[in-house]
């Protein structure tokens, strides 16, 4: 169980990530019972096995992109995408593809090295879900950063949570000198 | 110029609570250093060799004189009474302590400035030509379109996390004053055949160690679409860009991979799920910001102004400066005046308070309250009278502000190089000093004319030197400065990297090297021809050949 930040609130998740191991076949992965979220590898090995459950989920690791899951977006539980350093990028296009692209509306958890800074662009890319790694912040730093979310009140940039760009969203009349 | 409405004010001023958060945190050590890296370099700090350096934006190099006021105050208060302007149009302070900058950013926010996104690996400040919008040559102003995209870029929150930094530069000349061949994208503003206004797409250009020049990726999108297209190449970058090695991470590199073709490809891919998007732009919205570069209230004047012209037949000094640091106008009677930042035995591109603070004061009494920066690190004022120009003249030399030197030899572009930066190989502001001091004279240099000396103290190529007609790079051997000359580089629409010469030099070579290179080029000229030229004609042999004439070609160390 983790507290993770959802749609702006503290609560725990009991959503198990399952990792492969060294020298672990991905296919052959051990699939307890129970709200799980396996990689990608695993699920595209046992798609219909996993499929069926109705309460399995898919993750991302940082270089796989949603195509591979373009036809499965309506079956899989959750979808979560992994960070695997806060400096690597990658992980916001994969939110706004799946949000904007291959129409995924379920949950989508970005997890990993995902700090409270980054809290505000994660949001904006459709990430409804914010799980630091556990232990990253204390109860009161995690309270404090639910506020950041709010960051940026009126981003200029069309974004999954903003999807019209500022000029298409408000009247914006010049104060010209 | 641009004015910020309440949304633009708001997205500064969050930005600055959140620094200060960031800042508190880290103090009270709960960011670490490295998580706090990003978050301060997408704010303009960095740490260096003796001090936080705080690089503040300009966009498109535009600065009004409240700003250039402001400039000055924060130079006085939290710096050493100077700043240093760079070859990104941007202003940067060289000794403020770390904990000072929120508020720094603060102060700036009064004014309509910030520091946002002037480094990192995202999308860095938007340059464009210092002459957008008076100059005879302009097809269609820039500025407009360097301030869209500047919204658009900043705070995306797809693309603060790239491989690396990338950098946007947009022409609207024939041309190009804004090197953008030498950007990851280039954006050469143009008509079609119908007369309907889009741009040109250059992509992976870049310096620093692997030197290319953009390829063409698109020869024509329509204006609606920029965003949406810029957005679909920085997508296939964000996710294929590579992250294994920071040297290698450039989209250049990208590109370089897969070819311009496939590269393409891909981006159009991209492109035919997000043209016609929200993020296309609408006509309002063009309106609504070109408004903001509608030309001044200028006077109708004659094109030529009799008191001018009696001075420069009376006054020799005059005369040399309108010839070097005067420009023509698109209005008559109207000239543009580049202020040369480039005074020797003073840091290529560096200005002090007091300095600041005269020419906010000129900016309103002769050029509509603005001034403008280049990316040759000068300062231009874009609108002055042809029958002011003496007065000004007379007050810029009073204030150390008028060398005649605008594309002259002296008028060097330099990095801050060992003396401030801590990724220097060498020193580059001596080189810089001993070759302004060694080509004093002024006729000398009026006789050598346009020449481009470039200084970078290591292969990042922040003074540009790949595109210098004469370029030096700062390298290090067994721990000693040492120098490499290239030539042949330009900038411009005929860009190119230049070309190594040879083995390196020690510092105190170094004037003696490009006296030889210019006694080459003067012997070696036709009537009216420029270095470059020269060089473009003859290629490396004969300077080379005189150059190393006296000096050992392979040896080991030279003695200094
Ligand atoms: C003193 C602190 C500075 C540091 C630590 C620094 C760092 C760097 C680094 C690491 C690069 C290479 C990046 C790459 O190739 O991916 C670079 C490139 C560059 N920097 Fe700086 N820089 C500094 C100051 C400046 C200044 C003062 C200027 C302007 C005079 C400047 C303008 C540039 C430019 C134009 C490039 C080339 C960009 C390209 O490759 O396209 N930098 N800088
Ligand atoms: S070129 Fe090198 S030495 Fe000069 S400022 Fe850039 S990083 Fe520093």
């Amino acid at each position: 169980m983790s507290k993770v930040i959802k749609n702006g609130r503290i609560v725990n998740d009991d959503w198990q990530i399952l990792t492969v191991a060294e020298g672990e076949e991905a296919a052959a992965l051990d699939v307890p019972a129970g709200r799980v979220i396996v990689p990608l590898a695993t699920w595209l090995a046992r798609r219909d096995e996993l499929a069926a459950r109705g309460d399995v989920g898919v993750w991302f690791a940082g270089n796989e992109g949603p195509e591979a899951l373009a036809d499965d977006i309506g079956h899989v539980a959750v979808i979560a995408v992994s960070f695997p350093k806060f400096v690597d990028g990658r992980g916001y296009s994969t939110a706004a593809l799946l949000r904007t692209r291959y129409g995924y509306t379920g949950q989508l958890i970005a997890f990993g090295e995902v700090l409270r800074d980054q809290f505000n662009y994660l949001t904006r890319c459709g990430f409804d879900t914010l799980q630091p790694r556990e232990g990253r912040y204390t109860d009161a730093q995690l309270d404090a950063a639910v506020a950041s979310l709010a960051d940026f009140t009126e981003p200029y940039q069309a974004s999954v949570l903003h999807p019209q760009p500022l000029f298409r969203r408000v009247a914006r009349v010049g104060v010209k000198a | 110029m641009y004015r910020y409405d309440a949304y633009d004010q708001k997205l500064v001023d969050e930005r600055v609570a959140q620094f200060r958060d960031q800042m508190r945190r880290h103090l009270a050590g709960e960011l670490s250093d490295d998580e706090f890296r990003p978050v301060r370099l997408q704010n303009g700090l960095y740490i260096q060799r003796h001090a936080p350096m705080f690089r503040v934006s300009i966009p498109y190099g535009h600065l009004a004189s409240r700003q250039l006021r402001k400039l000055a105050e924060l130079a006085r208060t939290y710096d050493k009474g100077y700043v240093h302007f760079t070859t990104r149009q941007n202003v940067q302070f060289n000794w403020s302590p770390l904990e000072v900058i929120p508020e720094m950013c603060a102060e700036l926010a009064k004014v309509e400035m910030h520091s946002i996104q002037t480094s990192g690996n995202c999308i860095r400040n938007f340059t464009s030509d210092p002459f957008a919008g008076v100059a005879g040559d302009e097809l269609i102003d820039p500025r407009p379109w360097a301030e869209i995209l500047r919204q658009w870029a900043t705070f995306h929150p797809e693309f603060a996390y790239l491989p690396r930094k990338f950098k946007i530069a947009v022409n609207g000349a024939k041309e190009d004053r804004a090197v953008i061949q030498v950007h990851d994208i280039g954006l050469d503003l143009k008509k079609n055949d119908a007369g309907e206004i889009g741009f040109r797409i250059l992509v992976g250009g870049g310096l620093g160690r692997t030197p290319i020049i953009g390829r063409e990726i698109e020869s024509f999108i329509p204006w609606q679409h920029i965003i949406t297209y810029c957005e679909a190449i920085l997508r296939v970058y964000n996710r294929y860009g590579r992250r294994d090695n920071s040297f290698k991470a450039r989209i250049k590199i990208l590109v370089s991979a897969l070819g311009i073709d496939e590269f393409r490809w891909q981006v159009r891919e991209e492109w035919a799920h997000v043209k016609d998007g929200p993020n296309t732009l609408t006509v309002e919205e063009v309106h609504r910001v070109a408004d903001f570069f509608e030309d001044p209230a200028y006077e109708a004047l004659p094109a030529d102004d009799v008191g001018y012209h009696h001075h420069i037949a009376e006054d020799l000094a005059f005369a040399s400066w309108v010839k070097r640091n005067v420009r023509a106008h698109k209005k008559p009677g109207y000239a543009s005046v580049v202020l040369s930042l480039k005074k020797p035995g003073v840091p290529p591109g560096d200005i002090t308070s007091e300095q600041l603070e005269l020419v906010a004061d000129w900016a309103d009494r002769f050029s509509f309250g603005e001034a403008r920066v280049t990316h040759e690190q000068n300062l231009v004022f874009a609108d002055v009278k042809k029958s002011e120009l003496h007065t000004l003249w007379q007050l810029a030399r009073k204030a150390g502000l008028a060398t005649p030197n605008i594309g002259l030899l002296t008028d060097i572009i330099c990095c801050p190089g060992g003396d401030f930066c801590s990724l220097a190989n060498a020193k580059s502001i001596p080189i810089a000093a001993a070759i302004q001091e060694r080509f004093d004279d002024l006729d000398y240099l009026h006789d050598v004319g346009d020449i481009e000396i470039n200084i970078s103290g290591c292969m990042n190529a922040c003074g540009h030197h790949h595109v210098g007609h004469i370029g030096i790079l700062g390298v290090d051997k067994n721990g000693e400065e040492w120098y490499q000359v290239t030539i042949g580089g330009s900038q411009g629409n005929n860009a190119a990297i230049g070309k190594v010469i040879g083995p390196s030099f020690a510092r105190a070579e170094m004037p003696d090297v490009i006296s030889e290179l210019i006694e080459t080029y003067i012997q070696e000229r036709h009537e009216d021809e420029l270095f470059i030229d020269t060089v473009r004609r003859i290629g490396l042999d004969p300077f080379k050949t005189r150059v190393y004439a006296d000096r050992q070609p392979h040896r080991k160390v030279a003695n200094v």
